[in-house]
């Protein structure tokens, strides 16, 4: 099966049950293509790096599915073009490391060795100041 | 006068500014996917206007740096990251 991620932008000025219809559309639309939808991830709320239709910020929304049919992205596509309510949208296929970062990120796999070495240099810094306080410590740095 | 051996002292490392061997991020750590919807992360690869960061200065190996290239304008084009910035650092 290839697995594909559709991320888009929708309307930040729609209330947010229309915000939400409008995902789901999103996602009744791909079903009715045949693709098996795996996860939708919500980022919500961010604001844009620069203005587009003149707004300053947008609703993100990130769908992963997979789907075995053919030609069904030309018309997706086309049916995201003429959506009024979506600023932008990429479609994007995944390779396997692609689904798998998605997997673990899913997980919480991805982001804990920074937890754990923001906890263990922690303790780290503190035994360093205890023993020589004479010695200038530049390598510290 | 010549100092012996015991009285040489460093107050500083003597390899200090000694270039560190360049290595390519992705190779040595195995990260092989690289999400274009992760904008903190390609902060690294652009400079403080927008502009992506050359691989000598990066020392990314060619197959990553393209890809990192690759994620950053689809990061430019769902309006993650500017297409031109002042001050982005």
């Amino acid at each position: 099966m290839r697995h594909y991620e559709v991320t888009f932008i929708v309307d930040p000025v729609l209330s947010g049950d229309e915000v939400k219809a409008t995902a789901e559309h999103i996602q009744k639309e791909l079903k009715g293509f045949g693709a098996t939808i795996l996860a939708v991830d919500e980022i919500g709320l961010r604001q844009l790096a620069y203005p587009i239709n003149k707004r300053s910020s947008g609703v993100y929304y990130s769908i992963e599915f997979g789907c075995d049919v053919a030609d069904w992205l030309v018309k997706f596509e086309l049916n995201m073009k003429r959506n009024e309510r979506l600023l932008r949208f990429l479609t994007v296929k995944l390779d396997k490391y692609g689904v798998k970062y998605n997997d673990d990120k899913r997980n919480g796999r991805i982001g804990s060795k920074k937890k754990k070495e923001a906890a263990a240099a922690v303790p780290a810094a503190e035994e360093e100041l205890v023993p020589a306080p004479e010695v200038l410590d530049l390598d510290a740095e | 006068m010549a100092a012996s051996r015991e009285d040489v002292k460093f107050l500083s490392n003597p390899k200090i500014g000694l270039r560190q061997k360049k290595y390519c991020r992705f190779r040595k750590f195995g990260i092989k996917h690289i999400d274009y919807k992760d904008p903190d992360f390609l902060l690294q690869f652009i400079n403080e206007q927008g502009k992506i960061l050359p691989r000598r200065i990066t020392g990314n190996s060619l197959k990553y740096q393209r890809r990192v290239a690759t994620a950053i304008k689809r990061a430019r084009h769902l309006g993650m990251l500017p297409f031109v910035a002042d001050l982005m650092k």
